[in-house]
């Protein structure tokens, strides 16, 4: 990017800004269609009731919730190098909170009542409560980004970094409670996923703000520290194999429990295209690849490592959701136990699940609208990392 | 069919002025003030300044669709079909109705509280047109006003909106069972 | 589906039953005369609210319960107006659908409706946002469709899949069962028929009697005596959600 002359530059923030507009807008209409027409030309059905949208509806939700960690460390666990990168994260943060946002909000059956879920509140419902943690998380990284940004209000940062941090684990705990609290469905209802939700949302929410960091600092010529790089490169490898740990610890569970073996069955082994997305979506694209690139020291040592460690770990996100949630819908709900079972309505039957056109372009214009908020954000405001890095090798921060 | 021009025209006086003259003047002046904001670093400014183009030809494009005739919406056929029913005096049904029927279908939905007054399918049973059998349609006594006073109407989208219909199958098999 | 079947031919085939069936007699060709069951009580008095004193619940005899036979999937739908069919039948509302069940170790057949099992304590009203999922005093499970946005939330949460999700406009509705695109919906236990003191239409069309309607609470009624005496089941009983549907012979 170094050979871009400033019109150049320009011209390129542009059509990125309306490549970005146009994915969003094309989404929204989708929306507008699924809406008019009614959820008939989705490809969802009334046993697998959420489908792609909601894939990449809780992908953004969680990344946005984990990619505040990179300020988290900084405000709260006091790491330098991480200070600068507040104010991005934050950023990312809402950008990624408003698409997946949006993408859930559009694809309710009765997205014009909205209204409605905001005055009737059902205080045992994770939706509920989800309504309330959502907005919040709004109102309480705008504030924190004030005290960022304000000289002014800079001593209450790290109150602010702190109130934050713990609001980000209740979200993405409401978010992992949603799938926690659902007894109907061999998939669900197992209280490692909350935390599983949140481990998730580290190691992604990283991936991500490593892709946009490297996007950025490409785009103005510059290279992250070495020290830095190594030091965000392993985060994002323990985040990783934390992951892999907590997926491990659920599926061998239910392993372990007879009346779940089947389900485990189908979606490690027999279930078609889930078990192909998960053993090699997300095992060996979105766990054992970026491993190896982020600790095997030659790999590592190559230009881009990083940058591509982190992208095949938001691929492995992806596949890693869609197994769990159109995988844990496909299985059907063992209601008899020990009887073969046959209706009109897909008991004891497999079902299987295709995205229509309507519902991918509005699931990717939820992507449009966090890239779009983004590319705006990070072109309007001074939000580029700056590493003083004398200032960071005095304070003992970094060593090489 | 009775028109009430004298309660229309009172309907519309009351009309926020946005409604009545279409909303494109303000929004058009709103775009040309932006000029003020020429203080502000110039990236910003170009960025706010697109946005607010943008947002103007959204604004301003639909209004002649919700225009009617010469700008100005058609007026709403209020018919009564069947008259002299009603549980309440035309001006508290016109102002209250909606205040009626939603306190009703909580207690009845909620409670299973029935037989109250206020029903939806009691406003429909007397004023459902006699041609089409509906309160809906361009002439239809709820349609006609709520499109006329840009009021959502959305009770139809889940309730029945003619009066004592019969779905095709229910009807096939009740006129089976009355003559073997 | 078979709700398009021929009227003619269905009529026929339901008097016939009548006449065969046990319990039931035709004394004029298409209505029939309860035997079993509890006769039709008197309508709740208009301005009354819905008794907690009351827990309405049904009784469902597998053993009865003719294979192939879906007049009970009929009579709902006629008596709600779900007549509509989706290009894809996965998207079709199912208030009651019709369970083969194979026993693994003798192969014996038996059948059974499915439908809202009206807990006591449902999961569809535990995960609904906007509290649009609610239980009505006498126990009967229903959607608000006035505050319902469409979250799908609760077909999630239903151990018996018996939440449908409407996917496209309707306009068949019946003036007693309002139903409408994008909502969810499911078996009202015929609320507006048992609100008048009238049985719910499955089980008023049973030809072979295997439904019973009554008071859960009442230990007289006909539905409590059974339940007292016969050996019954809830579904997935190890949830303990205190279901309104029992069911003999599973």
């Amino acid at each position: 990017m170094a050979t871009l002359n400033p019109r150049h530059e320009e011209g390129l923030f542009y059509a990125l800004a309306v490549l970005g507009g146009a994915v969003s807008a094309i989404g929204l209409a989708a929306a507008l269609y699924m809406e008019h027409s009614g959820h008939v030309v989705t490809g969802m059905n009334n046993q697998i009731v959420w489908g792609l949208p909601h894939v990449f509806a809780i992908f953004l939700i969680v990344a946005a919730s984990g990619v505040l960690n990179v300020a988290s460390i900084g405000s709260v666990f006091g790491k330098k190098p991480y200070k600068s990168r507040a104010p991005l994260s934050a950023l990312l943060c809402i950008a990624m909170l408003t698409g997946g946002l949006t993408v859930i909000m559009l694809d309710l059956g009765r997205a014009d009542r909205l209204m409605v879920a905001a005055t009737h509140f059902n205080p045992t419902s994770v939706f509920g409560w989800n309504v309330i943690l959502y907005p919040g998380m709004y109102a309480i990284v705008a504030v924190y980004l004030w005290t960022l940004m304000e000289r002014r209000m800079n001593p209450y940062s790290k109150v602010a970094g702190l109130a934050t941090f713990i609001w980000r684990i209740l979200l993405t705990t409401g978010t992992g409670s949603i799938f926690a609290f659902l007894v109907a469905r061999q998939a669900y209802g197992n209280a490692i996923l909350p935390a599983m939700f949140i481990i998730m949302s580290f190691a992604w929410g990283l991936a991500v703000f490593m892709i946009v960091q490297k996007t950025m600092f490409g785009w103005n010529d510059m290279t992250l520290h070495a020290a830095i790089r190594g030091r965000m490169k392993n985060l994002l490898g323990t985040f990783v194999a934390a992951v892999f740990y907590f997926v491990a610890t659920y599926h061998l569970t239910n392993i372990y429990f007879a009346k779940q073996t089947a389900f485990e069955e189908f979606i490690l082994l027999s279930g078609g295209i889930f078990p192909v997305l998960f053993w090699v979506g997300y095992v060996l694209v979105g766990t054992v690849l970026p491993l190896l690139l982020i600790y095997v020291p030659d790999l590592n040592r190559l230009r881009g490592s990083v940058f591509a460690a982190s992208t095949l770990v938001v691929i492995g996100a992806f596949c890693l959701l869609y197994v769990f949630i159109i995988g844990g819908q496909a299985f059907p709900l063992e209601i008899f136990p020990g009887y073969d079972v046959k209706s009109s309505f897909m008991d004891g039957a497999i079902d299987h699940y295709s995205p229509t056109l309507p519902e991918a372009l509005l699931a990717f214009g939820g992507l449009g609208i966090a890239f779009t908020l983004t590319t705006v954000g990070v072109r309007v405001l001074r939000f580029l990392p700056q590493d003083d890095i004398a200032e960071l090798e005095a304070a003992g921060s970094i060593v090489d | 069919m009775k028109l009430l021009r004298d309660q229309s025209a009172a309907l519309r006086a009351r009309l926020p002025l946005a409604y009545r003259d279409g909303m494109s003047r303000g929004a058009l002046r709103g775009a040309l003030h932006l000029g003020l904001l020429a203080t502000l670093p110039r990236r910003v400014t170009d960025f706010v300044r697109l946005v607010a183009i943008l947002f103007a030809a959204v604004t301003v494009s639909p209004a002649p669709t919700f225009a009617g005739e010469g700008g100005r919406t058609s007026k709403p056929v209020v018919s009564i079909e069947n008259p002299g029913k009603c549980i309440a005096p035309a001006e508290e049904m016109r102002r209250n109705h909606m205040e009626m029927i939603k306190h009703q279908r909580d207690r009845t939905l909620r409670q299973g509280i029935r037989g109250e007054p206020a029903s939806l399918n009691g406003c429909i049973d007397c004023h459902a047109s006699k041609k089409t059998g509906s309160v809906l349609g361009q002439d239809g006594f709820c349609q006609s006003c709520h499109e006329y006073a840009a009021v959502k109407l959305d009770c139809f989208e889940c309730h029945q909106p003619k009066s004592k219909f019969k779905p095709a199958a229910q009807a096939a098999a009740t006129e089976m069972g009355r003559k073997p | 589906m078979s709700q398009h079947q021929n009227p003619r031919r269905a009529f026929i085939a339901a008097a016939g039953a009548s006449v065969a069936g046990l319990g039931f007699t035709a004394i004029a060709p298409g209505l029939h005369l309860m035997a079993v069951g509890e006769a039709n009580a008197a309508p709740r008095p208009a301005g009354q609210a819905a008794s907690p004193a009351i827990r309405w619940g049904l009784l469902i005899d597998a053993n009865k319960c003719a294979p192939g036979c879906t007049k009970c999937i009929d009579a709902c739908h006629e008596e709600n107006g779900v007549s509509e069919q989706m290009p894809d039948p996965r998207q079709n509302s199912q208030w009651i659908r019709k369970i083969e069940l194979v026993d693994r170790r003798n192969g014996k057949l038996t059948t059974l409706p499915m439908m809202c099992q009206h807990c006591a304590k449902p999961p569809c009203v535990d995960v609904c946002p906007t509290g649009a999922s609610m239980k009505r005093a006498d126990g009967i499970v229903l959607v608000d469709r006035h505050t319902c946005i469409g979250c799908r939330y609760c077909m999630m949460a239903c151990p018996y899949k018996a939440r449908s999700f409407v996917h496209a406009p309707l306009t068949e509705q019946t003036p007693g069962t309002p139903r409408g695109k994008g909502c969810v919906e499911s078996c009202t236990l015929c609320v507006h028929r048992v609100d008048k003191g009238q049985q719910p239409a499955c089980v008023e069309k049973c030809p072979e009697g295997a439904m019973t309607f009554g008071d859960l609470n009442d230990p007289e009624s006909v539905i409590s005596k059974r339940i007292a005496s016969a050996n019954t089941t809830q579904v997935r009983g190890e949830l303990k959600l205190d279901l309104g549907v029992r069911y003999q012979g599973i």
